[in-house]
């Protein structure tokens, strides 16, 4: 507790720091994959490919891909660009795959019903398909958003200033309390961001509430 | 783009493929490492999860696992007890083995939950022991899934083991770590390429097996693939035996009661 009053000032920072680079990428990856994910469930011959490539993309380890997207965009190696980018890419292996599954699970006759009185495609996708999918698309949305502010620290490796830092730090000084409260923060981010996930879904989806309560 | 030629000559060269820092050996190690730390959780997740499964009992312990071991990041533990256990693997085992159980213990769980109770009831009612029920009956239907729970699990060790060497200093993360004190980006590129080639592999191989599994637990659909995915699956007309097991079924309500009594 000690350490904790003593460095309030540094934790601060690199609490901003860390929610600086955990939220662009979960909105990015949300606002990517929901279009793909409708074109994979939508399209068979576009599901296959659009699904292994994505999971491939799951497979490459966080660190490496901290060090292999700097040259291929010209982004620095410690630039919020490099981590931002990354944890997008890693959002989206993820959530594809949920989008997919979400647009899927629309009934296809709730879809002929809707053409039946005279939606158009665009309407259809807006004031159909992405409420009936918004659902699952949450808890994809979750699981993301905590996997992504976990591995934010991952960059404090490479120098990224993070909640992270608190781990190399503590680690390269012996100071148990300063990982600690790295971990705690980390884990208490996590959770308040997946909490207003579902506050922002709550609000999106009111007749959730309705059929839950029901 | 030069930096990716320049990795790549680091990876070609001879001379990163001999010696006392040989590329053969970190990657021998990385993969030691990783298959030690997936198999120590398969032998403890394994038995825990078909337990659950098998007796429904401590299912809200699964669930707050998986969900609660996602936001703990494996940085922190790893230092933590990197500070506690010191510099060597020990510590780079343990946080690993915290990553690695979740998966495989859900895995198995879900496997063997998954089962349909109608089989397991057969299987008894057929007279076999408690036992055959579950390695002949329960282990194999929920193969596949339990494999996915240790690809899950392996894929993950693989790509957290390159961070063992911020402790101990094994494993590809040894070059990338060196590469990063001395700047050598290209050695740093290097090395990322290798564990994403290795990763890569390891989960192609977990993906074959798990096919394999799939096969073998349903030989009769004709696609192997992830199990419960895929729309065609689910309008699947049933087949003729299964139509006329349905219909036994509705013919017969209290077929079941009867045996039990």
């Amino acid at each position: 507790m000690n350490w904790l009053s003593q460095n309030l000032h540094i934790v601060g920072q690199l609490l901003a720091d860390h929610l600086f680079l955990s939220i662009p990428p979960i909105l990015l990856s949300l606002l990517i994959s929901v279009p793909l994910g409708r074109l994979a469930a939508g399209h068979r011959r576009l599901r296959t490919p659009l699904l292994t490539g994505t999971g491939l993309l799951y497979a490459i380890p966080s660190l490496s891909l901290f060090v292999i997207i700097p040259p291929i965009f010209g982004f620095e190696l410690r630039s919020p660009a490099t981590m931002i980018t990354a944890l997008t890419v890693y959002g989206c292996a993820l959530l594809v795959r949920g989008a997919a599954d979400a647009f899927a699970s629309v009934p296809e006759d709730v879809r002929l019903a809707a053409a039946a009185t005279g939606h158009s495609r665009w309407a259809m996708f807006w004031r159909v398909e992405l409420p009936l999918a918004g659902p699952v698309l949450l808890s994809s949305l979750r699981v993301v958003t905590v996997s992504t502010v976990s591995l934010v620290t991952v960059g404090a490796v490479i120098g990224t200033s993070s909640l992270g830092t608190l781990f190399t730090d503590g680690f390269q000084r012996g100071i148990d309390a300063s990982i600690v409260t790295g971990i705690v923060l980390t884990v208490a981010v996590a959770f308040v961001l997946d909490a207003a996930c579902m506050l922002i879904a709550r609000m999106a989806m009111p007749w959730q509430r309705a059929v839950s309560r029901a | 783009m030069n930096l990716f030629l320049e990795a790549l000559q680091w990876i070609l060269d001879p001379a990163s493929w001999s010696g006392e820092n040989a590329l053969g050996m970190r990657i021998l190690e990385h993969l030691g490492f990783s298959a030690a730390v997936v198999l120590a959780a398969a032998l403890i997740g394994i038995p825990a999860g078909v337990a659950i499964g098998h007796t429904g009992r401590g299912r809200a312990v699964v669930i707050a696992l998986t969900s609660g071991a996602r936001a703990l990041p494996t940085l922190g533990l790893l230092t933590l007890l990197g500070l506690a256990l010191g510099i060597g693997l020990e510590a780079p085992f343990l946080a690993l083995l915290v990553l690695a159980l979740p998966p495989v213990l859900a895995g198995a769980y879900a496997g063997v939950e998954a089962v349909p109770r109608a089989t397991v009831g057969a299987a008894r009612a057929i007279g076999m022991t408690e036992r055959q029920v579950l390695t002949g009956v329960e282990l194999p239907l929920a193969a596949p899934v339990i494999v996915g729970g240790l690809r899950s699990a392996a894929l993950q060790v693989i790509s957290t083991a390159t961070l063992a060497a911020y402790i101990a200093d094994s494993g590809l993360g040894r070059p990338l770590f060196r590469a990063l004190k001395t700047q050598e980006y290209g050695i740093m590129l290097g090395a990322s390429i290798l564990v994403a080639l290795l990763a890569l592999v390891v989960e192609l191989c977990f993906q074959a097996l798990q096919s394999a599994a799939a096969r073998r637990a349903e030989p009769h659909r004709a696609k192997p693939g992830r199990p419960g995915r895929g729309r065609a699956r689910q309008h699947r007309a049933p087949d003729r035996a299964g139509a006329r097991r349905a219909a036994d079924r509705h013919a017969h309500p209290d077929a079941h009661e009867r045996i039990d009594a």
